[in-house]
């Protein structure tokens, strides 16, 4: 049992977790941020994707003490005084989920991908996002949300 | 929060009683026709509600509509569609309807949400109840301004006198009134081609909280107090426990082991710990050699159960196939697979004075009901099941199992408790869509035209086991068999097999005739809705335009079930030196009579063909001695962004028809159009089902 900090969407958390408890159990289960999903437990399905100091992580594949000194966003921190980003903007444009299971992460991804890259070609955003699991099947609209969403942050919307 | 307004529902009350409870205003209910009944509304000897209803709208003082179903949102988009059919109906904006859904104790008992069956059954019933409600406004503001009610006109949630100088809203009429209307006739629907509200590409409701990761999932609920579950899970099928050790588990602070005859769980303060207590567990099992999927359709062939009737029967098949021209015989096969909705199954349980509540993710919150009702000896007022929006089902979620282990680990420790199951569990402890293996013999006239069909589906089921071609004789029967695994429900049913088989059967019945697969296709269909979503998807597809060639493969299929219509063409890429097979584009088109959401009906369209090329190219559960040995992600394909083609959906958008359902019948295409199109190309002719389940690689 070790006692930490989480720094998660701009606040500072105390945690008290083993050592193998995974970042996603805490979020979930410790500080009812429910927006980040379980789908698979082993890193094949991306529902648990959060930001680690811009990096789209796995959150059930790293022990939440390991997060300890990194800024962590999750869903729940995307939205400032009511604003959507434009990624989540998009989202909503195209109707880009069915079930809406896989949206977190989903997001959470292409947050990540439009951060490093503000245009990237279809194939750069298949790479990207391939660990990411709809299983409503709903690719295509995503696809499209991406591309909206990198058209609006190069028109400079963000 | 409905849910506390209106906790006391479940009383026996009369209409006016009920109106009471729900504090005044207009309330109207739809008295179930006999053809209804037994899908929606409440069984004679059982009911719990006012009167026999099926569904019943509720308009409050301040205009607010409520609309109560027992079908519920698994991401087809039925919580948007619905209301966009009262709100056409009852003249009211959009934003003013709320859908209350899924909650046994405030909506009237409802079969479950499966078959397709809530556009053309539920919305219809919603529908007439609408125009009962508008029109009791309408004779209401009659009644208060001493005017013909057939002069006046609703409209935005107002009656308008003739002239249009006077108003006044829903608001003000249902204000201070108790209101109740009882609707068992048929009034006229508004017609399409009347539609302001149905008919148009209406966003998800409340779909700013699916982006923001505000929606509350059934795993991500939590009660005061709550504890996590998790259940201990046999080594395999039909294994014996011979012996357990828990002590480990029960030294573990905060851990509490539970054992209730077979059933052994532990609850702990969160789910991590659970889990690890679950692991310390030392558990000895004997198990039973059982089957695999080495010689699984055999197995299903000689282990034959139940009844097989004829599905369908005409001329003789004997005869006809003896002295046709062309003919030919072959054998399909098709793997289990598993839904995998991407949120397994979850449940929080909470006991209060004998009185049960559990949210969970179902399909079929009703029967979770009974099942804990026959788990606990309850009775129905004793019993709550709540569905909240979930991550979604594809026929997965009829049965109540998280339910009842939340529930019975909720009694033993008198808190509330929630049960997630792993995805691992989802995989093993869930059901499958059955395997199952077709015969089919078919032959045709030189000419093209087909004279007979003999067609036996075992074990993997009847649904949409006919054809939709002409076919002067026909035999076609379905074999239900001892299954090894436990299977049930899938979008689609059989449908998607049945398709499989009927559709490569005929590309192959194409081929031997020397045709073209789209004209023998038209040669043999008199069904024009079929024509005519044929004739769409190839003209879309450019069909025909070029020839396919070793490395590129063209492929069609096409059939019907549930009132939906559907032809889907594909185009694959077939690497020569190492066979491996890429799908490059498919074309869909699909009609399912007048279109009620565009945007919805295009999303499950393409949802649909999207899951379907999982089962197509490489779903499979492999199986042996009762254990599943592929459990999880990483061992079981499932379609990604690489494996999506380019998809273009045609919509087919018949105003004079009306709607049916669109969730599950696009899933039935694909597969055969996959397969064709390799054939085309390779000319390798693959009759199992998933087509390539090594890496996407053609083998004969
Ligand atoms: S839950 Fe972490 S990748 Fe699936
Ligand atoms: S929308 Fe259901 S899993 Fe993606």
């Amino acid at each position: 049992m070790s006692k930490f900090l989480l720094h998660i969407n701009g606040k500072s958390y105390p945690i008290e977790a083993q050592d193998d408890e995974s970042l996603l159990s805490v979020l979930r289960n410790h500080l009812s941020l429910t927006g980040t999903k379980y789908g698979c437990g082993e890193g094949q399905c991306g529902a648990c994707t959060v930001l680690m100091d811009g990096a789209a992580t796995r959150s059930c594949q790293i022990p939440a003490a390991a997060a300890a000194d990194a800024k962590i966003m999750t869903i729940e921190g995307l939205e400032q005084s009511g604003r959507l980003t434009p990624v989540q903007e998009a989202f909503l444009q195209e109707g880009a989920f069915q079930c809406g299971y896989c949206t977190s992460g989903m997001i959470m991804a292409a947050s990540a991908l439009l951060h490093d890259n503000h245009a990237p070609t279809d194939e750069q955003i298949v790479t990207a996002m391939n660990g990411n699991v709809c299983r409503c099947g709903t690719y295509p609209r995503i696809l499209a949300a991406i591309r909206r969403a990198s058209s609006a942050s190069a028109g400079g919307a963000r | 929060m409905i849910t506390r307004e209106f906790q006391s529902l479940h009383s026996d009350v009369n209409r006016r009683d009920f109106l009471k409870v729900l504090g005044g205003g207009l309330l109207v209910c739809l008295s179930p026709v006999p053809t209804i009944a037994q899908e929606s509304g409440r069984a004679a000897n059982r009911h719990e509600l006012p009167t026999e209803i099926s569904a019943w709208i509720h308009i409050d003082a301040d205009g607010q509509v409520r609309v109560f179903t027992g079908k519920v949102e698994v991401g087809q988009n039925i919580r948007t569609s619905l209301a966009q059919a009262v709100a056409e109906e009852l003249r009211v904006p959009f934003e003013s309807i709320t859908m209350v859904m899924g909650d046994t104790d405030l909506v009237p008992w409802d079969m479950g949400t499966f078959g397709s069956r809530t556009t053309p059954t539920m919305s219809p019933q919603l529908r007439k109840m609408a125009i009962a409600a508008r029109e009791l406004l309408v004779e209401t503001a009659a009644r208060r301004w001493n005017v013909d009610a057939s002069k006046l006109i609703a409209g935005s949630g107002k009656v308008t006198s003739p002239d249009g100088k006077k108003f006044i809203t829903y608001a003000n009429l249902t204000r201070g009134e108790d209101l109740v209307k009882s609707v068992s006739g048929n009034p006229t629907l508004t017609p399409a081609t009347e539609w302001k509200v149905a008919g148009t590409a209406m966003p998800k409701v409340s779909g700013r909280d699916f982006v923001t990761g505000k929606h509350e999932f059934p795993s991500d609920l939590a009660r005061p107090g709550m504890l996590f579950g998790s259940v201990l899970r046999p080594e395999s099928y039909n294994a014996k426990l011979d012996s357990m050790d828990t002590s480990a588990a029960e030294k573990m602070p905060g851990v509490r082991v539970v054992r209730d005859g077979d059933f052994t769980g532990v609850v702990a303060d969160s789910a991590f710990v659970a889990h690890q207590a679950l692991g310390a567990i030392k558990a000895k099992w004997s198990s039973p050699t059982q089957p695999s999927n080495q010689g699984l359709f055999d197995y299903l062939k000689a282990n034959l159960e139940g009844k097989s009737d004829a599905e369908h029967q005409s001329g003789s098949v004997i005869d006809s196939f003896a002295s046709a021209d062309v003919k030919l015989e072959s054998r399909y096969t098709i793997e289990y697979i598993a839904h995998t909705p991407l949120e397994p199954r979850a449940a929080v349980a909470e006991w209060n004075d004998g009185k049960l509540t559990v949210w969970t993710g179902t399909q079929r919150p009703f029967g979770v009901q009974e099942e804990l009702m026959q788990a606990f000896k309850l009775s129905p007022k004793q019993v709550r099941v709540i569905q909240p929006d979930m991550g979604s089902g594809y026929g997965g979620k009829h049965t109540g199992e998280a339910a009842i282990e939340a529930a019975r680990l909720a009694r033993a420790t008198g808190k509330p408790v929630k049960v997630v199951w792993t995805r691992e569990e989802e995989f093993t402890w869930a059901y499958f869509r059955p395997a199952g293996l077709v015969e089919v013999k078919s032959a045709a006239h030189r000419d093209g035209i087909l004279v007979s069909w003999e067609f036996h589906n075992y074990n993997s089921g009847p649904a949409a086991i006919g054809t939709p071609y002409e076919v002067p004789n026909q035999l076609i029967q379905f074999h239900p068999s001892k299954s090894p695994l436990r299977q049930g429900s899938y979008r689609g049913l059989a449908a998607t097999f049945n398709h499989f088989a009927r559709e490569c059967q005929m590309d192959e019945m194409a081929h031997a005739l020397k045709m073209d697969p789209l004209a023998f296709r038209l040669k043999n269909i008199s069904d024009q809705r079929l024509k005519a979503v044929v004739q769409a998807a190839a003209e879309k597809f450019g069909w025909g335009a070029s020839k396919s060639s070793l490395e590129r493969g063209f492929g069609i299929a096409c059939g019907t079930d549930k009132g939906g219509y559907v032809a889907t063409c594909a185009e694959v890429a077939i690497d020569p030196s190492t066979q491996k097979v890429k799908v490059l584009r498919a074309v869909q088109a699909w009609e399912c009579g007048a279109i009620i959401n565009p945007d919805g009906l295009r999303n499950q369209v393409q949802g649909a063909l999207v899951q379907g090329l999982g089962g197509a190219l490489f779903e499979r559960i492999l199986f042996s001695n009762g254990r599943i040995e592929n459990p999880r992600l990483s061992k079981y394909r499932v379609p990604r962004f690489s494996d999506t083609p380019q998809i273009d959906v045609v919509l087919i958008d018949r105003k004079d028809l009306p709607s049916a359902g669109a969730g599950e019948t696009g899933i039935v295409g694909i597969a055969p159009a996959i397969g064709n199109a390799i054939f085309a190309a390779s000319g390798t002719r693959l009759r199992h089902m998933p087509l390539t389940p090594e890496d996407n690689v053609i083998k004969s």
